[in-house]
């Protein structure tokens, strides 16, 4: 198994690890100092820990590392890093490679995440404005 | 070629559909050299639009809210020469499937699709699903405000949504404007009514948890008023709460009528509500800009107030009763002056409910072109829809469709048949549909006696995931398998229109193929004995009871 992230933590960090049945919203001080959240696929068809994240991130504002671990394939890359994961145990050859493919995969993203990233819609209304100007 | 007066993709579209493309093609590519397992791949390509059915794959083609041009027609008409077997099958959620697809060749017919602007992306799989619309959006005479404008909206917000790619289950959402429904918006996971408030604003009635298959429920309001520039982020709140909490535990009680059936109605909005009271001023908010921008681009054509008494229609309805029984039911008042809507009946006598041959979907294209702006809408009951036509045009639109197969007087008559694939195509299915379907629609082939019947909806599934939607119909009827034998069963006073969604009831005991015929035959004529004025099949129906009727096709005994 691989642990993929731009720079791994020591082993003793503070860290969480969270079935995807937990409700994150009522972790209260249990996140206090944490620094590694691992949330688990059991299978890559059950999306809880996207929701999870999402909220972790965006809701609880939590800026740790953010890892998924059990069922976490190549095909599952673009939607994991949209909803806020920096950081992947996945065990399936050629993670690594298609993980720097995965970020430029697609150019236009349509939905608002915690990511940042700007979306069709923002770039829409800017472009707009520039012209209007 | 006139413009189109729908939504148009721009750089952003087009990039995001070939990148995806890319993606696919390289999953493909994957798949074949054993790279990915079946098991991998699977939600890979249904979210693609690639489903596997009995004989061979089959791509689902999303015709997003039911609309599409003229153009696009052609090219959909050449997909299915250039890779599949020159015919293709309109549903009932507004798409279009094409039966022999080859895996290889799925990429290529994809790539070939976005020349026109279309894509396949999550017309199967457990995801948010291709958003429906009334088919006869932006022509209604009834309509409040073009519920396609929403449907964009939505469509790009689901679209590869990164945090509902893998829900419990298949998400269906379906969007009217008008009071009268015409897209089942009760029978939805997510159904949404644009109405007028006593304040004279317009928004949202969100209704939750409606559905057919094995257990059919009818949707509850989640919120009675919506303001519509907080659609997506009550969307995603409603999403949320289903993809954290949906039963993940058994494949037959994870949609979102299962949750809101087990928790209630009221703790599902407690939920939604909390979630949405969280997320509604965040950039889900819908600037004015934004829904301006869509909506220019729904702008109706520009059409001119015409005469509506034309002498050349009248004389044709005096001299051609074909002609006037076409105008009574395949032709509906339009906004504008002098104009109808008209709907191409995909169910000729004996003919497989929803079908079309590339040479017919050419056809129909270039009666669009001259006739109806370029445009075109794919209506749940499975036909085509012209929503621009002059009335001044009727005789050579009707002539045209004739020529085409496609003029049958029958719409919303008893062979206006909703039949979903069955056993003929289907991996699921327990009997088959279509044969039945055909066998109806050829008993019944006599117009006049149609229309004498009046409005009358039969609804076929093969199975009880209820693809044909038998729960709704006024006749509904279900294929079983007992020991080898397909049978099937018969429910009676299923309805849709709003107001009036219902569940129809079983009739009796499931009834041999053969004998299907029989009791369809014994359930009108009771019905036509019956029968006080102006009433319909299931008026009656509801009037009387199911006892004559059980009577008419069981006995006395």
């Amino acid at each position: 198994m691989e642990i993929l992230k731009e720079e791994p933590l020591p082993p003793e960090v503070p860290t969480l690890v969270l079935p995807n049945t937990e409700d994150v919203l009522a972790l209260g001080d249990r996140l206090d100092g944490v620094e590694l959240i691992i949330l688990d696929f059991p299978k890559f068809t059950d999306g809880r820990a996207y929701s999870q994240a999402r909220l972790l991130r965006e809701r609880l504002g939590y800026t740790g590392e953010l890892r998924a671990s059990g069922a976490v394939f190549i095909d599952q890359i673009p939607f994991l890093l949209r909803c806020g994961f920096d950081s992947f145990a996945s065990a399936q050859k050629g993670f690594s490679e298609a993980l720097d493919k995965a970020r430029t995969l697609f150019s236009v993203v349509y939905q608002p995440t915690g990511d940042g990233r700007a979306t069709a819609n923002e770039l829409r209304l800017q472009r707009r404005a520039a012209v209007a100007a | 070629m006139p413009d189109t007066h729908f939504y148009r993709y721009d750089a952003y579209d087009r990039a995001l559909v070939g990148e995806r493309i890319a993606q696919f093609r390289d999953q493909v590519r994957r798949r074949i050299a054993g790279e990915l397992t079946e098991e991998q791949f699977k939600p890979l390509r249904l979210t693609n639009g690639l489903y596997l059915q009995l004989h061979a794959y089959m791509l689902r083609i999303a015709i997003p809210y039911g609309t599409i041009s003229a153009r696009q027609l052609r090219k959909l008409a050449e997909i299915a020469r250039k890779y599949d077997r020159g015919y293709g099958h309109f549903t009932t959620r507004q798409n279009l499937q094409l039966n022999w697809i080859r895996l290889e060749d799925a990429p290529d017919a994809l790539a070939m699709l976005a020349e026109v602007d279309m894509h396949a992306m999550q017309t199967s799989g457990n995801v948010i699903r291709n958003v429906t619309a009334d088919h006869f959006a932006g022509a209604a005479v009834d309509e409040i405000e073009d519920p396609r404008i929403w449907c964009e909206i939505v469509r790009q917000w689901s679209t590869l949504h990164p945090e509902f790619s893998f829900l419990p289950r298949k998400f269906k959402i379906a969007i009217t404007g008008s009071p009268n429904d015409r897209v089942a918006v009760r029978v939805h996971d997510v159904g949404l009514r644009l109405w007028r408030n006593g304040q004279g604003e317009v928004g949202f009635e969100v209704i939750v948890g409606g559905g057919l298959g094995r257990t059919p429920l009818i949707g509850k309001t989640l919120r009675e008023f919506l303001p519509k520039d907080e659609l997506l982020a009550y969307l995603e709140a409603t999403l949320r709460v289903y993809n954290r909490y949906g039963r993940r535990d058994n494949l037959y009680k994870a949609r979102i009528k299962i949750l809101v059936h087990e928790i209630g109605v009221e703790k599902m909005r407690e939920e939604v509500e909390a979630e949405y009271a969280a997320t509604r001023n965040s950039a889900l908010k819908l600037a004015p800009e934004t829904i301006e921008g869509i909506a220019r681009q729904f702008a109706p054509p520009p059409l001119r107030a015409k005469r509506t008494r034309v002498p050349e229609v009248e004389a044709l309805k005096l001299e051609n009763r074909a002609f006037a029984l076409w105008l009574k039911s395949n032709v509906a008042p339009h906004r504008v002056a002098g104009h109808a809507i008209v709907t191409a009946s995909l169910k000729p006598a004996g003919a497989p409910p929803g079908d079309a041959s590339a040479a017919q979907m050419e056809g129909v294209a270039d009666i669009a072109d001259a006739y109806s702006q370029g445009e075109l809408r794919v209506s749940h009951e499975q036909n085509l829809v012209f929503p621009h036509v002059a009335i001044e045009s009727l005789p050579a639109v009707w002539r045209a469709l004739d020529a085409l197969g496609f003029a049958e007087a029958n719409v919303g008559k008893i062979t206006d048949i909703i039949a979903c694939p069955g056993l003929d195509y289907c991996a699921l299915a327990n009997a088959r549909s279509i044969p039945v379907a055909q066998s109806i629609s050829t008993h019944f082939a006599s117009l006049a006696r149609q229309h004498d019947i009046g409005d009358l909806k039969i609804k076929i599934s093969g199975c009880i995931n209820a693809c044909g939607h038998h729960h709704v119909g006024h006749i509904g009827i279900l294929g079983v398998d007992r020991n080898g034998v397909e049978l099937y069963q018969i429910s009676l006073g299923g309805d849709v229109d709003f107001g009036n969604t219902a569940l129809g009831s079983i009739l009796g005991p499931a009834v041999e193929a053969d004998k299907v015929v029989e009791a369809v035959d014994a359930l009108v004529a009771t019905y036509l004995e019956a029968r006080i004025d102006g009433e319909r099949f299931v008026d009656t129906y509801r009037r009387l009871g199911a006892q004559p009727f059980k009577e008419s096709v069981y006995g006395n005994s």
